[in-house]
């Protein structure tokens, strides 16, 4: 628990040798980069098992923050927590805090609608509706009260570029969502996400379902959409919490063992099994 | 508002979504107010099959009542004895116990070995492309509306019987329960095979792997495990058959004969009630509460049934 | 040593096998017998009643002489029937399968409203008859009328569509209301716009198959009290009718007394499979045209 007080001190600090990363920091450095999302002694039960032990976590606006670990370490429901989409599980109990902007999601006062109005989330597995792309885009403007078609002929274009999927499918935008590959359905679900303009979007292994083309197209996007959003991402994939994140998460048996830059992170691990796991002697 | 920020969208050609959603949660308390009425409308329809339940045992319970009070329940059930439209009516209901076991016996006895094989080699012997075309076929049978079969029990089947076997007479329990006992094999064979289907790979290979023909892996490993799904399937048959009613109405005629002689007309407790509501017995009479009497019975002999058969079929579950 | 050939014998192979073929031809004759009876039954229908399908007897009144009888009226009042029994049963089933699956508790009351399902759908359609007599007919004053009928008919095939449209529910995947409660739609949102749509195509099925059902049952309808010479069409809920099984089976009954009265319940037969005969089609259409891919 330490390491990760000491962390939260040296957030500011950056060693950047990558060019790409000096790139993007030029281009967000005037960015607000106040805390979003400030967990604190977060635990979560399924049923009798103890899934989230004890988490502290600060995690900034405008950032891309990673959460790597194995299989079973809590990653995955963390992030669900985040939008409360961990209640779909019956008999989850939880105790601590979770602030949003200040607001305790955990309490009972808020209602999950509004909070996932402003926190997207893009699924492990492609999960579009069995509907049109249109439809598909559409429907987070229309459940929120949006009719006009001109509105939403607008967000849709909007959406679909802002997904870097466009080109590919505006000829054909009320073609069932289906038809399409599974890199391009995954690239309509984040414009679907997109459509109601959230602040943060919580990506649980967008890219594990996918071919290395698709994965290579998606993470792009993910590099696009850092100029506009918070993204906390869980992925399996060290390599790809190296290419695209700022900070990385790392949990083990529902325990952040360590939090940092991304560089540091990964160049230089403080904790032993933080080591271990990106050195690939488990997990 | 909302029309502002349109119009400014279309100058900056950007819409702010965020904006517009803000402004209608404001005003979606019409959208809580169904989030909220919505559930409690979905429980009152769903409280009307619980409603129907109550409607049906409060019926048949409230009228049974009367009858009991004008005829001892002791004389009821032993009574072998059933004359409604004499001047000294009697109401035994052994007759039509009776006829309803003998009806659901020749039934189960034509339904049970021959839905039982058909389910056995579609579990254990057919390819998938032979099942999948004689699957449906037999479903069809299961579709055919029970008057269709009363009609071909009564002018098909009792001429043909009777052209073998001249004692048979031209209303008889012997061709309706032939003819249920066709339409309950579907069932049968539709459920038995459920219950084959889902005994584990293993236990066929293991037992094939020794050098066992496949009737002998059938009978002595795949029927023992799905033994309880078998039963729980002939239990269902059984419990369809005594509910039957038109079959038995048409075919069996309205005898009301204590006999053992399955070549004579029997009437089953359906074909009387049939008989009786049919004949408009004036509201208050012993033989209008008669109905609910036998009714009740019959509501009984198949809810016991329908227990027995899921008892015996959750056991079966239990068993791997 | 046991060669493989000695071991044959002693294991008395040949006879086993050949025992095994035996019993595969039993097993494989037993499935035709149905189909066989089905056959013959269905031969003997188209037989004996084809030659009187002709237009004056579909659109006809019914008549005491064979030759003038036409079932037009036990359409009409088929039809009204089922005009009552499609929005009932399919208001009430998929309420209720909805509320089963996707709003009550797992718990007491679930299982209760389950387990009281179930067994209302083992319960005899007769009694369901003597319901309808007893609260429809008599308690609440319809008499005999198309409503009556309508509403006992819905009622039994209630628990069919309930199972099925249960069914229907359950088999669409969880991620598609995840994705929908992931972009902040509420509960009844979820199910309306992306649940519902995605479990009609199966519901419609479950439907129509409750439906056919509903429309060859004829053992409540006697209990009600169905008039057997019914002259005038039935025009509304409110009027008393005659359907096709009760025609089927009046015509039946009397054909001890007038023989052609057989041919023509083998004729209505005919119509009243060719409608159940359709409605399956559609049915199985939907199934194939409308099955999602996921």
């Amino acid at each position: 628990m330490s390491v990760i007080t000491e962390n939260r001190i040296n957030i500011d600090v950056k060693t950047n040798d990558v060019n790409e990363r000096k790139a993007v920091n030029t281009n967000v450095q005037k960015k607000d980069r106040s805390i979003i999302y400030d967990t604190k002694n977060l635990n979560l039960w399924y049923s009798q098992s103890h899934a989230l032990k004890d988490i502290n976590l600060e995690i900034l606006r405008n950032e891309v923050t990673a959460i790597i670990g194995p299989s079973g370490c809590g990653k995955s429901t963390y992030l669900k927590t985040l939008n409360r989409m961990v209640e779909l599980v019956p008999g989850v109990s939880t105790t601590g805090s979770i602030a949003y902007n200040g607001n305790n999601i955990l309490s009972k006062s808020i209602h999950v609608e509004d909070l996932r109005t402003k926190v997207g989330m893009v699924f492990q597995k492609p999960n579009p509706f069995p509907k049109s792309i249109y439809e598909n885009v559409a429907y987070g403007p229309r459940v929120h009260g949006i009719k006009k078609k001109a509105v939403l002929d607008e967000i849709v274009e909007k959406s679909l570029r802002g997904a870097a999927i466009w080109d590919e499918v505006k000829d054909r935008l009320n073609q069932n969502a289906y038809g399409l590959s599974g890199g391009q359905q995954q690239r309509i679900c984040i414009a679907r996400c997109l459509a109601i303009e959230p602040d943060v979007i919580l990506m649980d292994e967008p890219t594990s379902a996918l071919d290395p083309i698709s994965t290579l197209k998606v993470e792009e996007l993910i590099k696009e959409l850092k100029q506009k959003y918070t993204i906390i991402i869980v992925t399996h994939n060290m390599q790809q919490a190296a290419r695209i994140s700022d900070k990385t998460v790392f949990m083990l048996n529902g325990e952040v063992i360590e939090f940092s830059e991304t560089d540091q992170l990964f160049s230089n691990p403080k904790d032993k099994r933080t080591e271990d796991y990106i050195t690939g002697r488990f997990g | 508002m909302a029309i502002n920020s349109e119009t400014n969208a279309r100058a900056n050609n950007a819409v702010n979504v965020s904006e517009l959603i803000a402004q209608n949660k404001k005003k979606k308390s019409i959208n809580n107010y169904i989030e909220r009425l919505v559930p409690t409308f979905l429980f009152l329809l769903a409280s009307i099959t619980v409603l129907t339940t109550a409607g049906i045992l409060y019926t048949l319970v409230s009228e049974a009542v009367h009858f009991f009070m004008e005829v001892p329940i002791w004389d009821f059930f032993t009574g072998t004895e059933l004359k409604p439209l004499s001047q000294d009516p009697q109401f035994g209901i052994l007759p039509l116990l009776n006829g309803t076991l003998f009806s659901s016996l020749i039934a189960i006895l034509v339904a049970g070995p021959i839905g039982l094989m058909s389910a056995i080699y579609l579990s254990e012997y057919a390819s998938d492309r032979v099942r999948r075309v004689l699957k449906p076929m037999l479903e069809v049978l299961a579709g055919i509306p029970t008057i269709v079969y009363g009609f071909f029990a009564f002018t098909f089947v009792t001429p043909l019987i009777r052209s073998i076997w001249p004692g048979v007479e031209a209303t008889n329990i012997l061709s309706p329960g032939l003819v249920m006992g066709v339409m309950i094999i579907p069932m049968i064979a539709s459920l038995s095979e459920d219950a084959m289907t889902s005994v584990p790979n293993g236990i066929r290979e293991g037992s094939l792997a020794m050098g066992t023909t496949k009737l002998e892996t059938t009978f002595k490993v795949v029927i023992p495990a799905a033994f309880s799904g078998i039963m729980a399937s002939f239990v269902l048959g059984i419990s369809r058959a005594i509910g039957e009613t038109m079959i038995v109405t048409i075919a069996s005629g309205s005898s009301k004969n204590f006999t053992f002689d399955i070549t004579e007309s029997m009437q089953t407790m359906t074909a009387y009630i049939v008989e009786v509501s049919g004949g408009e017995a004036p509201a208050g009479s012993t033989l209008h509460y008669s109905l609910y009497a036998v009714a009740l019975t019959l509501f009984v002999f198949t809810l016991i049934m329908n227990l027995l058969a899921k008892y015996v079929s959750r056991k079966f579950r239990e068993e791997y | 040593m046991e060669t493989l050939e000695t071991l044959h014998e002693n294991n008395k192979m040949e006879s086993r096998v050949r025992k095994n073929s035996i019993w595969k031809s039993i097993f494989f004759l037993s499935t035709l017998f149905g189909l066989i009876v089905l056959a013959v039954l269905i031969f003997r229908v188209v037989f004996q009643g084809i030659s009187w399908i002709d237009m004056d007897f579909i659109t006809g009144r019914l008549s005491t002489t064979a030759e003038n009888a036409g079932i037009m009226g036990a359409i009409l009042g088929t039809l009204w029937v089922m005009i009552v029994v499609i929005p009932v049963t399919l208001i009430i089933g998929v309420g209720t399968a909805i509320y089963l699956e996707l709003y009550s508790k797992k718990g007491k009351v679930q299982s209760m409203i389950e387990t009281n399902i179930a067994n209302l759908a083992g319960v005899p359609s007769i009694v369901y008859g003597l319901l309808g007599l007893t609260v429809f007919v008599r308690l609440m004053d319809f008499g005999n009328v198309v409503l009556a009928g309508g509403l006992t008919l819905a009622l039994l095939v209630l628990p069919i569509l309930i199972v099925s449209s249960q069914e229907a529910l359950r088999a669409v995947p969880g991620f598609l209301a995840e994705a929908s409660y992931g972009m902040g739609a509420t509960k009844w949102q979820t199910i309306r716009r992306i649940i519902l749509p995605a479990a009609l195509p199966s519901i419609l099925t479950g439907s129509i198959l409750s439906l056919s059902r509903a429309i060859g049952e004829t053992a409540p309808l006697t209990v009600i009290g169905i008039p057997a010479l019914l002259i005038p069409f039935p025009g509304g809920l409110f009027d008393t009718f005659t359907a096709l099984p009760m025609q089927i089976y009046y015509w039946t009954i009397d054909s001890s007394l007038v023989a052609e009265y057989a041919n023509l319940a083998a004729a209505t037969i005919i119509v009243l499979l060719l409608i159940l005969f359709l409605l399956n089609s559609v049915a199985i259409f939907i199934r194939n045209k409308y099955q999602q891919r996921y």
